[in-house]
């Protein structure tokens, strides 16, 4: 299907002979089949409306090259638009000036918000930091548990309250990290529905009460049209700081990136490549459009020209 | 209990609004057939998830259908294209129940669907019928999986079968498929870890899980169960069809229908593998499973479940 991009595109262009510039009509055309590869990589449909008017307005009146063939002059364009979108400073987590750096991790259920707890914890505690796991998830099976195995496996503090209010267990988990010399508190919170006006207040109310440094939107890779409502909620509601990207190992094309941050404007700080610990690595705008076009090798080719 | 519509109005309530105006405008909104209100069409099944494939092919068999029945009334339209979704759909499939000894579920799916959760629901399910039902604990990778199901036990009042973390998932089966025989049960549900359908050892692992299962009983597993998360957008397909040849999904369960996300993907992977989808998820409480209707299905795409009645 992807792969057909560039094939589907060099077939619009066929007719195009020798050199002169790209007429409305070929790039309509064009246009079409690019509109359906971002549609197929589950890239939002207004993201892709608004995403394919630039384009096209670029691509109208291009000078048709003796290096490149249009087809490939447009894919370099899309390419180039795509990580404008979703550019920006990646990878770093800012860190507070008097510690303790307060990082939240929030989002829909089974997105990857207490394991990507524990990569970040990792992560920072490889940068020399010493990070303190905060669990209130109080209300999925074994929650608390789970981040108790993860914290253990990484010789990495975790602060519980049991089922108390996670409000409360989140104040005084910092008390807890001034006490114990802890510099980075990271929280994880129960998967939420971004319609759940009671979780949502809860999350506001933690927000509240332990001013974070970092509010993290924990996002699946996977999801499809409604990454832009889910993603919005959760802005509207809490402000985000950014986003983490999380089960990138898979073979989504993962238009989602881009969705997100087309309607946020939050940049993708992480990305999450499995279920080991280490498996965190800054967002790279670059790869994450050649991935949605599903086209390394010809963007490489491109580059090249 | 709260119906599957009560259920789905409730989440829909923010949403609802916007979209089910949108479809109105796109049915009762003009005054004739037209190429527009195809095209609109066509966009509420892709923000569906239906994916561009399906819905071009939607639209295409409603344009058939419109010219067949002479119809000129956009009014009209809802309907027939519900019935071709519904269509598309299949019938209601009930799950496969052995006659006579243990049935096995085999519950499969990438990472953080709602596979043990499916399964707290279902065993809740089975002894509220009177079966006699127990667990395995066959995710022995994921931090805390094994407890969770063991809370899920608790609630249910259901056995769970485990042994270490880091054990071998098909001796977890084993052990399982042994005490069901043994101590006379009607269920037996195994939970499996979270799997990416693109790792091949994992996927390994599953295979051996289900002939582990299939050497100890003939028939069985009488269900493998290939759980997806509705917010899922067209990597769903992948998932269907790499399942389906690992490890013979004989059905699907569509959880997090409580959402916004509509999991219109289920339409394209009936077109690709006609696996029945037999349960929905709405919710992370024990009672939040509900059979799957077609017709229900169709409406509730559409936005359209405040005009349907309870179930
Ligand atoms: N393959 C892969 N799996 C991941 C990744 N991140 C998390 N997972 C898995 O996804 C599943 C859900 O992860 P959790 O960290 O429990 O997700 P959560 O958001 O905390 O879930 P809830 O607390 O239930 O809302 C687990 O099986 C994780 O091992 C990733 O980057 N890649
Ligand atoms: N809103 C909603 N949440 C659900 C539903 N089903 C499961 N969940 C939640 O989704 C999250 C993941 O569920 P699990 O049952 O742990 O998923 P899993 O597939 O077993 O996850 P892994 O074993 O880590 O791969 C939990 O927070 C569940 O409470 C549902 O139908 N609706
Ligand atoms: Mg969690
Ligand atoms: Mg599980």
């Amino acid at each position: 299907m992807f792969q057909g991009l560039s094939d589907k595109l060099q077939e619009t262009f066929k007719r195009l002979k020798g050199k002169g510039k790209l007429k409305e009509a070929d790039v309509n055309e064009a246009m079409r089949e690019v509109r359906v590869a971002l549609l197929e990589a589950d890239v939002n449909f207004k993201v892709v409306k608004d995403f394919v008017a630039k384009v096209k307005e670029r691509s109208i009146g291009l000078d048709v090259l003796e290096s490149l063939s249009p087809a490939q002059q447009v894919i370099k364009i899309v390419h180039e638009e795509m990580i404008t979108l979703m550019g920006g400073a990646t990878g770093k987590i800012l860190i507070a000036s008097k510690p303790p750096t307060v990082i939240m991790l929030i989002g829909l259920q089974g997105a990857g918000k207490t394991t990507h707890a524990a990569k970040l914890a990792n992560m920072l505690n490889k940068q020399g930091k010493h990070p303190l796991l905060v669990a209130c998830d109080i209300y999925r099976p074994a929650a608390i548990k789970q981040l108790q195995v993860l914290g253990e496996q990484l010789k990495l503090p975790v602060f519980s309250m049991g089922q108390e209010s996670p409000v409360e267990i989140a104040k005084a988990s910092l008390k807890h990290a001034n006490s114990n010399g802890q510099d980075v508190v990271i929280i994880d919170t129960a998967g939420r529905l971004h319609i759940n006006e009671e979780l949502m207040g809860e999350l506001r109310d933690i927000k509240t009460a332990v001013k974070p440094h970092e509010i993290l939107l924990v996002v699946d890779a996977m999801t499809g049209q409604d990454a832009v409502n889910v993603a919005e909620s959760f802005h509207k509601e809490l402000g985000l700081d950014g986003v983490i990207l999380t089960k990138l190992d898979g073979d989504t094309r993962g238009g989602a990136a881009l969705s997100i941050k087309a309607v946020t404007g939050c940049t993708i700080k992480f990305a999450g490549m499995g279920e080991k610990m280490d498996a965190i690595e800054p967002f790279h705008p670059d790869r994450m459009a050649s991935r949605i076009l599903g086209m390394g090798d010809v963007l490489t080719l491109i580059e090249k020209a | 209990m709260a119906g599957f519509f009560a259920k789905l109005k409730e989440g829909l309530t923010k949403t609802r609004q916007n979209f089910v105006e949108k479809v109105e405008q796109v049915f009762t909104g003009r005054k004739k057939i037209d190429e527009d209100l195809y095209e609109e069409l066509e966009e509420v099944l892709i923000r569906s998830d239906v994916g561009v494939t399906t819905s071009f092919e939607l639209v295409e068999r409603l344009r058939k259908e419109v010219k067949q029945r002479k119809l000129s009334e956009p009014s009209e339209l809802t309907q027939v294209l519900q019935e071709l979704i519904a269509e598309l759909l299949g019938e209601e499939v009930q799950l496969n129940i052995a006659e006579q000894g243990p049935s096995i579920i085999l519950i499969v799916g990438v990472n953080g669907v709602g596979k043990t959760t499916t399964i707290g629901k279902l065993a809740n399910r089975f002894k509220n019928e009177g079966k006699r039902v127990i667990l395995a604990a066959g995710d022995t990778f994921r931090a805390a999986a094994i407890d969770q199901l063991e809370v899920w036990g608790e609630r249910c009042g259901v056995e769970v079968i485990k042994q270490k973390e880091g054990a071998d998932p098909a001796a977890v089966a084993y052990d399982a498929v042994q005490a069901a025989k043994s101590r006379n049960i009607d269920v037996v549900i195994v939970d499996t870890a979270g799997r990416l359908h693109n790792k091949v050892n994992l996927m390994e692992e599953l295979r051996k899980v289900k002939r582990v299962i299939e050497r100890e009983i003939p028939g069985a597993p009488q269900e493998v169960l290939l759980v997806l998360d509705a917010t899922t957008g067209q990597n769903a397909l992948q998932q269907a069809k790499l399942f389906q040849e690992v490890a013979g999904v004989t059905g699907i369960v569509l959880t997090k229908l409580d959402g916004t996300a509509k999991g219109g993907v289920v339409l394209g992977i009936q077109g690709e593998t006609r696996i029945p989808v037999k349960w929905i998820g709405i919710g992370e409480g024990m009672d939040d499973l509900r059979p799957f209707v077609p017709k229900d299905f169709a409406a509730a795409l559409f936005g359209r479940a405040d005009e349907e009645g309870e179930r």
